[in-house]
């Protein structure tokens, strides 16, 4: 496919900042001494008057943006995924969630491919966590086009809003010609009948290439791209359900309380069918390439696929 | 301050614990104590201090207030009833189901209140916010917040408070209710915080020591933080917990109860009488 850009969600997520700030001056950046390393370093350097630094005190700055926010501004928090929506839960339920303050948080660092640091900064339990938020929407987007329009659809979103971002370098497969994003809209990849595939984020790009290569070997795999988790797309779930007759989830993040439980909580209310949630089934990460991690845990093409056929085989 | 002022901010405040009373007989639970204890500073601020529109509560440049003791909200919405941003029978309803006046301050419902509180630390936060917002747009609000000094013990105070002087939020004035008490015994036998004064000077702050029952004492610090630029103002009110009801006063146990029939009836004769000895010397 033509354009395609290599390239980390937290930099293309730096970037949308950037973009939209040209035309939007109530943006205001803050961090918590990661802008380097969450990529609000290149809004930082565009818009010095309106980044701040709030030192490494996750919950004072997500407090401090619900005091921006109360008065108009339109603050981005950042932060690793495992501080800010860990170290800071309480004051997004509090300070943000409870006054349904227009406060946008992003996690970087989501998932084990954050890759060396290890278990500590790996945070597989982000996603769980801002879902049990009333009134919080939750994006995890796939790939550099997908995170550029997510992030200008948090933005124009009045309300709270978290977003994953990732460490890891990938490669788009969205082709910007034609992609569309619909906040709490999925998206369908790939049409079959026998099974369905639902992904989010990272592992979308992974999970396609596992369908791709079935479809060449004649199975009807269908894909479903999920870059809102909430509110999740009832309708698309439903459908896939009833005409599928089986689902599996792919995400990198706990299976306990993300995307899979998303899911399920959809099927098991309005078309009851078998959910094989992939994911890290409740466990710590541990340190390594995040390539390597990622093929361990069984979350890239060729882990999925293997599921797949074993699902198929049912 | 002339006598007649401040005699009449002291029946306003006297009214305001009476209906902190009234509210948390109502709601037979609540925070009595500490609504006592901080209401002569918040009724400087609504009816001396502060630029607020009873009749356009979310006026674009305003001054701002958070309570981040959030607890003691019943005097604050005494005060809020009494300046006309809503009715005082509301007090009656305080803490019921489907009452505006929830048990902690909730800035969607209730007008009047610029922040929800309650989760003690993050106030002072959501006020530092609030100032860096006023410093961002150049308008010439400023930003009030109440803390106790229990709350004191959250790192999260300390957090914002090196980021309020870090940004030079002179447009910031955090008050600390020195009432001495917290939940399970004094603050100096909980968890110590002394000397409160030499932690925030070193945080960077202005630091004033008052009386937070002397008007006198609390105008001049509310002028004085005025009159000071490029970095916060803390100032440390030594109060009395329970204040203006005989039996509540400097006792631990009033801090989250209702009073009973009896109690109430003793609390409200106390303060009936102040206010009508205030009224006649108005």
């Amino acid at each position: 496919m033509a354009n395609i850009v290599t390239k980390a969600t937290r930099e293309s997520f730096g970037e949308a900042l950037c973009e939209l700030a040209k035309e939007n001056d109530k943006i205001v950046v803050l961090d918590a001494d990661l802008a380097g390393a969450t990529k609000t370093s290149i809004f930082k350097k565009a818009f010095p008057e309106r980044f701040f630094d709030c030192g490494i005190a996750e919950g004072n700055m997500i407090s401090i943006s619900a005091g921006l926010a109360a008065c108009g501004k339109i603050p981005v928090a950042a932060s690793f995924a495992m501080f800010a929506t860990g170290r800071a839960y309480e004051q997004i339920r509090n300070s943000v969630g409870y006054p349904h303050l227009n406060v946008k948080i992003a996690g970087s660092h989501a998932g084990i491919s954050t890759g060396e640091d290890g278990a500590t900064h790996q945070c597989l339990e982000d996603v769980a966590l801002m879902r049990t938020i009333p009134g919080m929407t939750v994006l995890c987007p796939a790939d550099h086009y997908e995170m550029m329009a997510a992030t200008k659809a948090a933005i124009e979103l009045e309300g709270p809003v978290y977003i994953r971002l990732g460490r890891l370098a990938i490669d788009s497969f969205n082709d910007p010609d034609t992609y569309e994003f619909e906040l709490g809209k999925g998206i369908t990849l790939s049409e079959g009948d026998d099974i369905t595939v639902i992904a989010t984020g990272l592992v979308v790009n992974e999970a396609r290439k596992a369908v791709e290569e079935l479809k060449a070997e004649g199975k009807s795999v269908r894909l479903i791209n999920i870059h809102t988790i909430k509110p999740i797309d009832r309708d698309i779930i439903i459908k896939a359900a009833k005409e599928t007759g089986r689902i599996i989830t792919i995400e990198e993040h706990n299976v306990i309380g993300g995307l899979g439980d998303a899911v399920c909580d959809v099927v098991t209310s309005e078309c009851p069918v078998p959910v094989r949630k992939v994911g890290v089934y409740d466990r710590y990460g541990y340190s390594g390439p995040a390539w390597e991690l990622l093929e361990a845990f069984g979350l890239t093409a060729n882990g999925i696929k293997k599921v797949i056929l074993e699902e198929l085989a049912k | 301050m002339q006598t007649k002022e401040m005699r009449q901010l002291q029946l306003l405040a006297a009214k305001a614990r009476l209906g902190a009373i009234i509210g948390t007989f109502n709601a037979k639970s609540g925070h009595p104590g500490g609504s006592l204890s901080a209401a002569d500073i918040m009724t400087y601020l609504y009816f001396k201090e502060m630029n607020v529109d009873p009749a356009d509560p979310a006026m674009d440049n305003r001054d701002r207030f958070v309570l981040s003791k959030g607890h003691c909200c019943p005097s604050l919405y005494a005060i809020l009833a009494l300046k006309g941003f809503f009715a005082w029978d509301e007090l009656t309803k305080l803490r019921h189901v489907g009452a505006m006046l929830q048990g902690h301050p909730d800035m969607k419902g209730t007008p009047g209140i610029d922040m929800s509180t309650g989760s003690l630390g993050q106030g002072v936060s959501a006020a530092c916010g609030m100032a860096l917002a006023g410093k961002c747009d150049n308008k010439d609000y400023r930003v009030y917040a109440v803390l106790g000094d229990g709350e004191c013990e959250e790192g999260q105070v300390w957090e914002a408070a090196m980021f309020a002087a870090h940004n030079k939020l002179d447009n910031l004035v955090i008050v600390v209710d020195q009432n001495g008490l917290q939940i399970d015994g004094p603050v100096s036998e909980v968890c110590g915080i002394e000397p409160l004064d030499k932690k925030f000077e070193s945080f960077g702050f202005n630091v004033i020591k008052i009386d937070g029952h002397n008007f006198d004492d609390i105008e001049a610090a509310f002028e004085k933080a005025k009159t000071t630029k490029g970095m916060p103002t803390a100032i440390l009110a030594k109060t009395v917990k329970g204040k203006g009801v005989s039996f509540m006063e400097d006792q631990v146990d009033w801090h989250g109860k209702g009073p009973n029939k009896d109690e109430y009836e003793k609390a409200t004769n106390e303060l009936e009488a102040q206010i009508a000895e205030l009224e006649g010397e108005c």
